[in-house]
């Protein structure tokens, strides 16, 4: 049982990773690379931030705004340096691992015995594993709660319209270079608020944390899809977040039969593999249970 | 108005510039377009009609010459600039509409072309007896489909939609690059006549670049004809009432 609530919680932590890679990856069609280094950016900034006094909230809005940077450098590189947008991911992912060291001053850096947004009073009196199930509700909530109305608004639509359709979001006047610069900015602050948030929970940054992490955001989404089919598009970003703990749980039963911690990303790549083979194995075998009512392929 | 709609002033492009392989597209255009001129474009390709419309639209720089709207000039406005002022409808269907958005969700962000767009709901229910009143004239069925994501639209349906979603807020300038070309011959001629009735009706100002001989002499109020980079003939609507689709071949066969 308290596997499972453990399994909810990081799910549910870990969902704000896959909702700032749904910006990207499913509404500017853009397979960003920068959260691998993002999500470590957070982490680090808002460890180094605590353990300097800084009180967690803070520390963790430092986060959010370290990850928009570097989402707009990445953005930048892309929209005005003309640079294929995988490789400039790629180069922002690679500088950030630099960054992350230099703000560390060394590869890992402990919380222990410092303050943090689970050592408030109300946290540590919830019963073990509550306290990332209670957090990551609270910030999951509020921030799904900001995205449906942002991606509602005019500003929103362009952005969409963008991801959609650049060459008529320009024809009616979108400056999609700048919807391109704010959705990874939104992206990549949530990826490193993501980074902070986790590190909080895991009670540690390390600069190696950012490995594999698109692989897990991309799992939520996919994952989410496959599982709930066609959905409008505020639907689609509670299928992400349900798809995140999905993915948690099934790395739990894959733990329980006797992998070890060190399997993960394999074990990570293996269930995005197979998700995304789904319709194709579908075709040959006839797989598909009744359960999952179609997967939106969305190109 | 006293200023011409929009003027061309000896407008130059060139591709490749200081290569071996430089090429110059338009060889000075000097074009004066009048408020309520319905112009129907015809030549060869690479005769220059779209470098002459990506010109216009902003999407490629005149290397020489200078463009003025209303008489101010807008040689060195970017593309997303001039969409305050003009529209545009694509030739290939799928250019024109954002396939993930429905038909209603497209109509709003068309009916804001131009405009800055703020964090404020979209309110799209609002409009919508708005919208599918004006979709209701396209005579295709559209106005049912509202709320369908315009991928699984026809290309018709599409192309009509992009016609209306280019005049959904009245444009000084309607470019429209051979907007039924990719259709079926009867779905072009509804898409056509539509076109036809709401630019008379509405008195836009409009080029249409054609393919189709008849349809050049059959529709606007002017014909023009590029040739190499050049106006090779210019029509009033008088002139035009006299040709024959014969006389606009000799031009290709020159």
């Amino acid at each position: 049982m308290n596997l499972i609530v453990s399994a909810i919680g990081q799910g549910l932590l870990w969902a704000l990773l896959g909702l700032g890679l749904y910006l990207t990856f499913r509404i500017l069609n853009l397979a960003d690379m920068t959260v691998e280094g993002t999500f470590p950016l957070g982490a680090a900034v808002a460890v180094t931030a605590i353990t300097h006094g800084f009180s967690p909230l803070v520390a963790t809005l430092l986060a959010f705004g370290a990850g928009m940077l570097a989402g707009l450098v990445t953005g930048l590189l892309y929209t005005k340096g003309k640079i294929p947008f995988l490789l400039a991911g790629i180069l922002t992912m690679t500088a950030t691992y630099s960054v992350n060291l230099r703000i560390m001053g060394k590869s890992n850096i402990s919380l222990l015995g410092q303050k943090t947004l689970f050592s408030g009073s109300f946290m540590t009196s919830l019963p073990q594993y509550f306290d990332s199930v209670v957090l990551g509700m609270i910030v999951i909530v509020i921030i799904t709660l900001l995205l449906i109305f942002f991606l509602d608004t005019d500003y929103g639509q362009s952005f969409i319209a963008t991801g959609d359709n650049p060459v008529m979001a320009k024809s009616l006047g979108i400056h999609t270079d700048a919807t391109i610069n704010v959705g990874l900015m939104i992206s990549n602050g949530l990826v490193g608020l993501c980074g902070a948030l986790v590190a909080q929970s895991n009670g540690y940054a390390d600069v190696n944390m950012g490995i594999g992490t698109i692989v897990i955001a991309l799992a939520s989404i996919i994952i989410g899809e496959v599982a709930f089919g066609e959905l409008t598009l505020s639907q689609r970003l509670v299928a992400v977040i349900l798809g995140s703990i999905i993915y948690r749980l099934i790395l739990l039963a894959v733990l329980q039969l006797g992998f070890s911690a060190n399997d993960l990303n394999l074990i990570s790549s293996i269930v995005l593999a197979l998700c995304m083979m789904l319709p194709q194995l579908d075709k040959l075998f006839h797989i598909r249970k009744p359960f999952f009512k179609g997967v939106q392929t969305n190109d | 108005m006293t200023e011409p709609m929009l003027e061309l002033k000896n407008v130059k492009t060139i591709v490749n510039p200081g290569t071996a392989n430089e090429t110059t597209i338009l060889k000075g255009i000097n074009l004066t377009i009048n408020d309520g001129d319905f112009i129907t474009i015809v030549g060869t390709n690479g005769a220059g009609k779209s470098t002459l419309f990506n010109v216009i639209g902003g999407n490629l720089k005149a290397d020489a010459g200078q463009i003025f709207h209303a008489g101010a000039d807008i040689t060195k406005t970017t593309e997303e600039q001039r969409t305050t002022f003009l529209a545009r409808v694509f030739q290939d269907p799928k250019l024109g509409t954002a396939p993930r958005m429905t038909v209603a969700e497209n109509m709003l962000l068309a009916s804001k072309r131009g405009e800055k767009r703020h964090l404020m709901p979209r309110r799209l229910k609002q409009r919508m007896s708005e919208f599918t009143k004006l979709a209701a004239q396209m005579n295709n069925g559209l106005e049912n489909r509202m709320t369908t994501p315009t991928g699984a639209l026809s290309g018709g349906q599409r192309q009509a939609l992009s016609f209306l979603m280019a005049t959904l807020k009245r444009p000084d300038i309607l470019l429209l690059d051979e907007h039924t070309a990719a259709l079926d011959p009867h779905t072009a001629r509804n898409l056509l006549h539509a076109t036809n009735q709401r630019i008379t009706e509405d008195h836009l100002t409009a080029l249409m670049i054609t393919h189709h001989m008849e349809d050049a002499l059959k529709y606007g109020n002017r014909l023009i004809v590029l040739k190499d980079g050049q106006i090779k003939a210019d029509y009033n609507a008088a002139e035009k009432a006299k040709l024959t689709v014969d006389d606009l071949y000799a031009y290709f066969e020159m």
